[in-house]
């Protein structure tokens, strides 16, 4: 632990921290370009120069090691024009287009222009101007502005791991691009317009769109896959405008996937915002007390039993609790369901549907198994932290399929299920190498839960796992990998039913009324039921719908999420429903006043403190069982993992135009053929 | 210096030959096992002897996968260093050194020469393809100044008639004698030395 002096400070610092690290901690604020935290050092912007005693020059204190009894000073006049003189060289060929350019008010370049800058230019010569790149649909280029900090050629070789971006050229004449620029291939892609300090990169869809003091800004929880990523909303009067990262170490350190981000636009498209009425097979516009009243003289008029209920891939865990207690308490029977395909779930533990590692986790971990799962576009935040592990530890990764390109070298395997079953009876060269780890993960993916044997297989792993002592106090090595947001939190909430098959029952026309709440994703040929569709977006649920009830989407209530971790964290309101549309908790809180002439709830907080009661006596009810269930049927089957299509997974991404232009140039890439 | 862009016109395939090969596989074998890719300099400029004194993508494209490098690494070094040609130089790639004692001793003449005879502008091919030229800093050739460098080796001790006639030489597909064209051997004075007469073997 080296102690050293910044401007007559004591600090001791960490071995292997940098002298900027170190004049950070003591409070000495030091401008830089190319230097960020997550990202080797490069040391070629020059901003970061600092005065060292004993040395003649000034150093770059990003790039230069603390060490022991080293006297840096960073406010003397030396340093000062030291960092003009750097700023007067990046100016040089800066273009000065700051009103038109989209990085205006968020610039590095310019807050530090502010106080290093000179008021006029000594050079005379002619600006250099650099042509635009292409990088694909999210990545406006205006190549003039670059000042060759490097940030995203490192972003994309260490982080996103695909190496595409590159310096070519030299001197003067050095120019950021992908090779021949073709767009980047990476769902983490959009990553580089936030590292860019200058202008250079910035946003294709939020182009001119508005000026970052304008934005309403609102920090909240993404739910494009189940990771929740913490994002900061930006909003201009109610339209979300862009949605940014918001750093959390614990789940997406500085990330988003370009899903997360740009799946926005589809917020303000094919919206609900009325309630609809279907006479004649055509929908027609109605109002709140018409649907209502329809509901419930239908509700009456069938029987109790013939009455199911689905919940959705994006609904938050208060609509999913209120709308649990609507059957419990209002229609009096419990044929609700969360899943929308017939998985193997136990939900006796928790620890049998969450990511018990934790996605911190990933980095102690030593070997990485995964079993139908392809996280690059199941989870891509959890995915890039296994690359981190991979890059920092050298972590073995294994993969029961070939899937593609993941970012990081893996075995892979036959993808079959017999192959799981060998491993998991401790027969093969993976099952020593999984009993010697010491700390394993094991990574099931969704595909795995769908598959005819899926109960067997889980109870294998589970049980070997536990027959060779791997959970210990502080390590489960037991991780389901769930792709949305809603999943954890439904099941925390027990929106399942287990006694029946709903969904054979759907499939087979058992019912006469379906409700379903942003539920999209179920596969049955609609007979003579009556389907009541709650939600924010015009897609395949409320095409089959008799009736519409146009709800909020997730940046528009506020609303708690249960990540795949099993995090609790909540989004918040950015925005307001359009039209006609409601909250969707209030609107079944108003369907059960219509009906039984009370509210469910009061208000929002007796339904959180309900919600947050019924989910500890839950956790406590729980008693870890330890029946060994045995005599399960198993057969070999081909494990395929069954991906949503990465920019259509939810409706949200369904109704972007960003998303179909993604999916476009991801499609052109594969047909030009040239790649190979 | 010019932009250094690839060509348009791109062969579609390149494959090393065997000698070429034989040669890769020997620098290759040089480096420790995983730090292979420290031989792309060298692949580099085997392939762009092998293809005529220029580097196509395709030829990228191959030595990032001989070398298991993403194709931007290749690239990007490809574009830095002035000495790999990204596009067709011809059989006969003509470097005038025009840097002070050069010029000094007449290299302007020869850069005539080269418009007249190859092509009117610098990286421009000759009209049977088979010719460029350009202009180059000091090529450490003083001594013997002016010169220039076709391919491998240096033609010294010029003026425009002599390069004028090794430049039919070359359009013709001959080989012109390289050296120096004032009958000197290497760098020696002309009509013997005039310094240090005592000393025997000087």
């Amino acid at each position: 632990m080296p102690k050293l002096k910044v401007n007559d400070i004591e600090v001791e610092v960490e071995d292997g921290l940098t002298v900027l690290q170190a004049c950070e901690k003591a409070g000495a604020e030091i401008p830089r370009f190319c230097y960020h935290e997550k990202l080797s050092i490069a040391g070629n912007c020059r901003m970061c120069l600092v005065e060292m005693e004993k040395s003649p020059k000034p150093i770059a204190s990003c790039a230069m090691p603390a060490t022991e009894g080293m006297n840096i000073k960073t406010n003397t006049p030396f340093v000062e024009k030291a960092r003009k003189g750097v700023m007067e060289f990046l100016l040089a060929n800066h273009p000065l287009d700051c009103p038109v350019c989209d990085q205006g008010g968020e610039c590095d370049l310019q807050d530090q222009s502010m106080f290093y800058g000179v008021d006029k230019s000594r050079f005379k010569e002619n600006k250099r101007a650099v042509p635009e790149k292409h990088m694909g649909p999210l990545i406006k280029t205006q190549m003039t502005r670059c000042i060759h900090c490097t940030r995203c050629v490192r972003f994309a070789t260490e982080v996103a791991g695909v190496s595409e971006l590159g310096a070519i050229g030299r001197g003067e004449d050095m120019q950021i691009t992908t090779y021949l620029e073709q767009s980047m291939q990476s769902e983490l892609s959009a990553n580089v317009i936030d590292l860019c300090p200058v202008g250079a990169l910035t946003s294709k869809p939020y182009v001119f769109e508005a000026r970052p003091w304008e934005l309403k800004k609102t920090e909240t929880v993404d739910v494009m896959d189940a990771v929740g990523s913490n994002v900061r909303v930006d909003t201009y009067d109610w339209e979300v405008k862009r949605v940014l990262p918001l750093i959390n170490e614990d789940i997406n350190e500085e990330w988003i996937s370009d899903k997360t981000r740009y799946a926005c636009d589809g917020l303000s498209n094919q919206r609900l915002d009325t309630p609809f009425i279907k006479y004649n097979g055509k929908f027609e516009k109605a109002s709140w007390s018409e649907v209502f009243k329809i509901i419930k003289s239908k509700f009456e008029n069938s029987s109790k039993d013939k009455v199911c209920g689905f919940v959705g891939d994006l609904t938050n865990m208060e609509t999913g609790y209120i709308f649990k207690e609507f059957f419990d308490r209002t229609l009096n029977n419990n044929n609700y369901d969360s899943r929308s395909d017939s998985r193997f779930l136990d939900n006796s533990e928790r620890q049998n549907y969450i990511f018990n590692s934790s996605i911190n986790g990933i980095e102690d971990a030593d070997l990485i198994f995964l079993i139908g799962a392809n996280p690059r576009y199941e989870a891509t935040i959890l995915n890039a932290r296994i690359r981190k592990a991979f890059v920092n530890n050298n972590t073995k990764v294994i993969s029961l399929n070939d899937s593609g390109d993941l970012t990081y070298p893996y075995k892979n395997l036959d993808g079959q299920t017999k192959t799981i079953k060998t491993i998991f009876e401790g027969s093969e060269e993976i099952s020593k190498e999984i009993i010697s780890a010491i700390k394993p993960m094991i990574i099931i993916g969704e595909s795995l839960l769908k598959l005819n044997s899926a109960e067997h297989l889980f109870n294998l792993i589970k049980n070997f796992l536990k027959k060779n002592n791997k959970f210990t106090e502080d390590w489960n090595p037991l991780n389901i990998l769930s792709c949305d947001a809603a999943t954890v939190g439904n099941f925390d909430l027990g929106i399942l039913n287990s006694e029946k098959n709903l969904l054979e029952e759907l499939k087979s026309n058992k019912f006469e009324i379906v409700f379903l709440v942003g539920q999209d994703n179920l596969e049955f040929n609609k007979k003579d039921e009556f389907v009541i569709y709650q939600g924010s977006h015009g897609d395949k649920g409320a095409e089959i719908a008799d009736i519409i009830l146009p709800g909020s989407a997730y940046t528009e209530q506020d609303g708690y999420f249960t990540n795949l971790e099993g995090k609790i964290q909540k989004a918040y309101k950015a925005s307001y429903p359009p039209g006609e549309a409601k909250e969707d908790w209030q609107i079944i809180n108003e369907l059960a006043e219509v009906m039984n002439n009370r509210k469910l709830f009061n208000d929002k907080e007796e339904l959180e403190s309900s919600m947050f009661n019924y989910l500890k006596l839950q956790q406590e009810k729980r008693t870890t069982d330890n029946k060994e269930k045995t005599n399960l049927e198993f057969q070999n089957e081909k494990l395929n993992i069954q991906l949503k299509d990465y920019y259509f997974s939810n409706v949200i991404a369904r109704s972007s135009k960003t998303m179909i232009e993604c999916n476009n140039s991801k499609l052109n890439i594969k047909s030009t053929g040239t790649e190979g | 210096m010019s932009l250094r862009r690839p060509a348009k016109n791109q062969p579609e395939i390149f494959e090393f030959s065997p000698s070429s090969l034989e040669e890769a596989n020997k620098i290759v074998s040089k480096y420790p096992k995983g730090k292979q890719q420290s031989a792309v300099m060298a692949l580099l400029y085997i392939a762009q002897k092998q293809n005529d004194n220029w580097i196509p993508l395709v030829a990228m494209k191959y030595i990032a996968k001989f070398l298991d490098m993403p194709y931007i690494k290749v690239y990007e070094v490809a574009t830095f260093y002035t000495m790999y040609n990204l596009s067709p130089v011809g059989k006969y790639f003509v470097q005038v050194c025009t840097t002070t004692p050069c010029m000094i001793r007449g290299a302007n003449k020869l850069v005539e020469a080269c418009k007249e005879k190859i092509s009117d502008k610098e990286n421009e091919l000759s009209n049977d393809k088979s010719c460029s030229w350009m202009e180059v800093e000091c090529l450490g050739a003083c001594v013997n100044a002016p010169m220039m460098q076709i391919n491998d080796d240096y033609y010294e001790d010029l003026d425009k008639e002599k390069t004028v006639e090794i430049f039919d030489k070359i359009l013709k597909g001959e080989d012109p004698k390289p050296g120096s064209y004032r009958g000197r051997l290497n760098t020696e004075p002309e009509n013997n030395r005039k310094t240090l007469m005592d000393v025997k073997n000087a």
